[in-house]
């Protein structure tokens, strides 16, 4: 092994070099200054971010405990665009006076976490993945309790550790499974291995419960909604975005590998999950009033919508998935961000808060808008391809009842959109908010989403790209 | 720059016109001289297509382009128009012009009413000249969206709840369609070729009959519901009534014959087999469309109501028509889609001006207003006489050709249908006489009335533009139904292996 091989863990590399950047700096700035990070962080990532995009060479490290292929650094790529556009969106809620000497800390917890998300997408065995998403959570729990002076956080932080621990724990009790019937933890090893006795079904659904928790699939969603609404929205936005589809890469990954001799199985259970997911996420947000909370179970059924794409199959399926994914990070954090500077500027998250926001603040509410549509699937905006080519994936594998119950689901959830539309554009409002002065950061964050947004659709190059690299999977 | 992505790029351009406008008397100009310019472009269209056609030229679409967009799905940009799309971009033309001179008097928010319409007409254009069903379901659904916006803010009455009822309607009518296109999709390969979105190459391969007993109703009822097929037809009323003007105007006049047109050239085209063998469930439906909505115009007191009812009436003889499945009923399917069209435009415009000006809509509340405003009310009259069929307008050509072409059919069945839906002229004609005698005729009794205007110069662009098209597509038919009829053709093709 030489130095150049260390090349293939490029973006792990560079995360751990920016982390003890942000160390070094923090340590060279004075106690009155603290806040002087956030810029340089920023910088520091969006320059990680950018290297992250050139070409990498692929191959597979420590005996094949670490793998990685050009699908997989897309993959990390999309992840880190979500967190460079969440840590842009966070610079306003740092400056504030209450987290304004804890700037550094949050870098790092961020940064640790993606670098357990990158390790887990790359991960050759299973202790890497398991490494990798413990790496990827216990940082996230502190950072959902980030706001120590609010009950609320804390109590989201408990939650989620609670759960996010029972649902590792039910991971390993799967993998113990397969490794008790296969003898080997490494993927290559166990695919050949895995037969569909039954030792090996039951381990396949311990390990995909595990997975359920992090993609909060029904019926493990039911942490979601607590945690979101109280962790600080950046956090909310980082697990409803970036975590959520951190799992779901190394779910597809594993399906179409390790587990694929098991697809009777898992197709059916994809099947019920995807159909539960949905309804149960849409009739929930519903309901809400609370924006956090919408957008939770909003994301609950985006989940169960991306699952139609994974039941599609290799070729198709894994290509609307990634694609369905990164369309949905600019979206997600488009409306985030929108939250974020309002909720920052006035406390206010409720939905009847946002009544005549039009006329007050007019380029907040486009992006809204924006964000909801595409969310919602409503051209011309990105999301209407992703999802387009979600129900595309699962009509090809004749799915055509499973299509049918989605487009059902996706009117259910247009509604819930629109009545957020509502508020902003057609409601009136005796007091509205007053106009709002979003920083610099904050607005290029909402640019880069509405930009994707936008761009991803039509460029097809784009689409046509993923589905090359996915048929190497 | 092709003929036909100009239709889209001139609405476009004028969008983005109307982001740097300063004041709400630049953005009335920006708009009109845009659409000004959309509707020269679509006369040119069809004087081009004419020519071409005189010329010779005998393929089934002309001005074809093909651009590949999404590679590994084979969706393409693929556009081209035959005599029946090029009569419906028409159309639309006159009534996006129409419809922006009848909303001259918007203020409030006026920079975003006139995007939302005219991106509204963006989605209308590029769905008649697509050739792709990807990109034809993109622009439906681009042109269904703004309407959400358009009835919310600028509308009246109970508008919110008209707005989502008709946004949900139509979306769950786009959700049907969106499984009839993938099942479509997924079944237009034939024997190894790649699996295609264009029309054509799906028309030349049968689907499985199974699978088009499955898809055909999809399709038809997906577009049905826009085409106000009964029962998905009751968002028209609501919709209808509580939109403002230029809105009611281009959703009667022309997404309802997207609805129309949609059911023609995808359901019935692609999947004439299970077209052919279902007809009498939708014959059944559409004819309960026709009749139910004439009698509903009877019962109502709103004018706005009347003509969103007699819209179901007239768009449910377009679907009737389509379902006779020969060549003389498409024909006047396409005719009445046109001449409804215009009509309906008209109707909907004036009505917004009389509102404008007596602030009621109820006709029993009006009576002898032709005194003060003779302009608006001989359009009127004319609109009406031209919906209830009088010979020499435009309703008279469609309708005469439609229940020629359904009454060609020797059975029972059709006959009774057919004779059914004749009946319905007569409850038009007694619904659209009530209303002209209650409301123009008779003693000038209100004080208020006294003292109203008669139209200005802006409504009489609007007014002047309909009437001359409803008249002229009355006295001298014969071009646009032989524009029509020259393309059907290829269609009726498709329909030939099931003549017994």
């Amino acid at each position: 092994m030489n130095i150049e091989s260390f090349l293939i863990m490029r973006h792990e590399l560079m995360l751990t070099l920016a982390a003890v950047l942000m160390l070094i700096a923090e340590l060279s700035f004075g106690k009155s200054e603290k806040s002087r990070i956030i810029p340089l962080a920023i910088f520091i990532f969006g320059a990680v971010t950018a290297v992250g995009f050139l070409p990498a060479p692929t191959g597979s490290l420590f005996g094949g405990m670490y793998q990685t292929s050009a699908l997989i650094i897309l993959m990390k790529n999309i992840l880190n665009l979500g967190v460079f556009i969440v840590c842009l969106q966070s610079a306003s809620w740092l400056k504030l006076p209450v987290n304004q000497d804890k700037g550094s800390e949050y870098f790092l917890l961020m940064i640790s976490t993606l670098i357990g998300m990158n390790f887990m997408i790359s991960a050759g065995d299973f202790l890497m993945f398991y490494l990798g998403l413990e790496l990827a959570t216990i940082p996230l729990t502190a950072l959902a309790a980030y706001e120590t002076y609010k009950m609320k956080s804390a109590e989201s932080g408990i939650k989620l550790i609670l759960s996010a621990s029972l649902s590792s724990g039910i991971t390993l009790f799967g993998i113990s499974m397969i490794y008790g019937t296969t003898g080997s933890i490494y993927f290559n090893e166990v695919a050949p291995l895995i037969t569909g006795d039954n030792l090996q079904v039951l381990g396949f659904l311990f390990f995909f419960t595990g997975l359920a928790f992090k993609i909060s699939i029904v019926p493990f969603h039911l942490w979601t909604a607590d945690v979101y609404e109280g962790a600080p929205v950046n956090i909310t936005s980082y697990l409803s975005v970036v975590s959520k589809a951190a799992a779901l890469f190394i779910l597809i990954i594993l399906m179409f590998t390790v587990f694929n001799a098991l697809e009777v199985v898992a197709t059916k259970v994809v099947y019920v999950t995807a159909i539960l997911t949905m309804t149960v996420g849409n009739l929930f947000a519903i309901r809400q009033q609370n924006l956090k909370r919408f957008l939770a179970f909003s994301s609950i059924a985006q989940a169960g919508f991306i699952f139609l794409g994974v039941i599609g199959g290799p070729g198709l399926g894994i290509t609307s998935v990634i694609y369905f994914i990164l369309i949905y990070v600019f979206s997600n954090l488009g409306a985030f961000g929108v939250i974020a500077v309002i909720s920052g500027k006035t406390g206010k998250e409720n939905i009847p808060d946002y009544n005549g926001l039009y006329l007050t603040n007019p380029k907040l509410s486009l992006v809204m808008m924006l964000s909801l549509f595409s969310l919602a699937g409503i051209p011309p905006v990105a999301g209407f391809f992703g999802k387009f080519f979600l129900f595309a994936a699962a009509a090809q594998q004749g799915y055509y009842i499973l299509v049918l119950i989605a487009v059902a689901n996706a009117v259910i959830s247009l509604y819930y959109y629109l009545l957020v539309v509502k508020a902003m554009f057609i409601n009136k409002s005796e007091q509205p908010i007053e106009p709002i002065h979003s920083d610099g950061f904050a607005r290029v964050g909402m640019v880069l989403c509405v930009l994707g947004m936008v761009v991803i659709g039509f460029a097809s190059i784009i689409f046509d790209y993923i589905e090359t690299l996915s048929r190497q999977l | 720059m092709d003929l036909l992505t100009l239709l889209i790029i001139i609405p476009v351009l004028t969008i983005i016109g109307l982001v740097f406008c300063k004041d709400h008397k630049q953005v009335k100009i920006v708009a009109a001289t845009g659409m000004s310019v959309q509707l020269l472009q679509c006369i040119y269209v069809v004087i081009a297509y004419l020519m071409e056609r005189k010329a010779g030229n005998k393929a089934e679409m002309l001005f074809q382009k093909n651009y590949m967009w999404f590679d590994s799905l084979n969706i393409q940009y693929s556009i081209g128009v035959d005599g029946i799309s090029v009569a419906l971009i028409l159309l639309t033309g006159i009534v996006i012009f129409t419809g922006i001179f009848a909303s001259w008097n918007v203020t409030h928010l006026a920079k975003e009413f006139f995007i939302s319409l005219i991106l509204l007409s963006s989605g209308v254009f590029g769905f008649f000249i697509s050739l792709d069903l990807f990109t034809m379901f993109l622009f439906y659904e681009i042109a269904v969206i703004p309407m959400y916006l358009l009835i919310g803010i600028w509308g009246s009455g109970p508008k919110e709840y008209s707005a989502m009822k008709l946004t949900l309607m139509l979306m769950g009518g786009s959700a049907l369609l969106l499984v009839g296109l993938l099942g479509i999709y997924f079944h237009s390969s034939a024997g190894g070729s790649p699996l295609t979105f264009n029309i054509l190459e799906i028309a030349k391969v049968s689907i499985p009959i199974e699978m088009q007993r499955f898809l055909f109703p999809c399709t038809f009822i997906g577009f049905g519901v826009l085409g106000a097929l009964f029962p998905f037809h009751t968002w028209s009323p609501d919709g209808h009534a509580s939109a403002p003007t230029a809105v009611s105007m281009l959703h009667a006049g022309v997404l309802m014959k997207l609805g129309g047109y949609g059911c023609f050239r995808i359901a019935m085209y692609l999947m004439p087999e299970a077209a052919h063998e279902m007809a009498w469930i939708f014959i059944l439906l559409t004819g309960i469309s026709v009749i139910y909505g004439a009698l509903g115009a009877i019962m109502q007191k709103d004018l706005k109501y009347i003509n969103a009812y007699s819209s179901v009436s007239h768009c449910g003889l377009v679907l009737f028509a389509l379902l006779m499945m020969n060549e003389t009923a498409f024909n006047g399917a396409i005719l009445q889609m046109v001449s409804h069209g215009l009509m309906c435009a008209l109707f909907f415009a004036l009505i917004g001006m009389i509102y404008g000006r007596t602030k009621t809509r109820m006709i029993n509340e009006m009576q002898g207003i032709m005194k003060v405003m003779p302009f608006l009310s001989v359009c009127y009259v004319i609109g009406g006489l031209a919906s209830l069929g009088l010979p020499g307008l435009s309703g008279f050509v469609a309708e005469m050709t439609i229940f020629v072409g359904a009454f060609q059919h020797p059975d029972m069945f059709h006959r009774i249908a057919t004779v059914i839906a004749i009946a319905s002229i007569v409850v038009t004609a007694v619904y659209i006489l009530r209303m002209v005698g209650r409301m123009f005729m008779g003693p000038l009794d209100n004080e208020q009335f006294q003292g109203l205007t008669d139209a200005v110069w802006h409504e009489k662009i609007a007014t002047v533009a309909l009437v001359v098209a409803i008249a002229g597509m009355g006295m001298a038919p014969l071009w646009l139904s032989d524009m029509i009829g020259n393309s059907l053709g290829p269609i009726m093709d498709q329909f030939s292996m099931l003549a017994p």
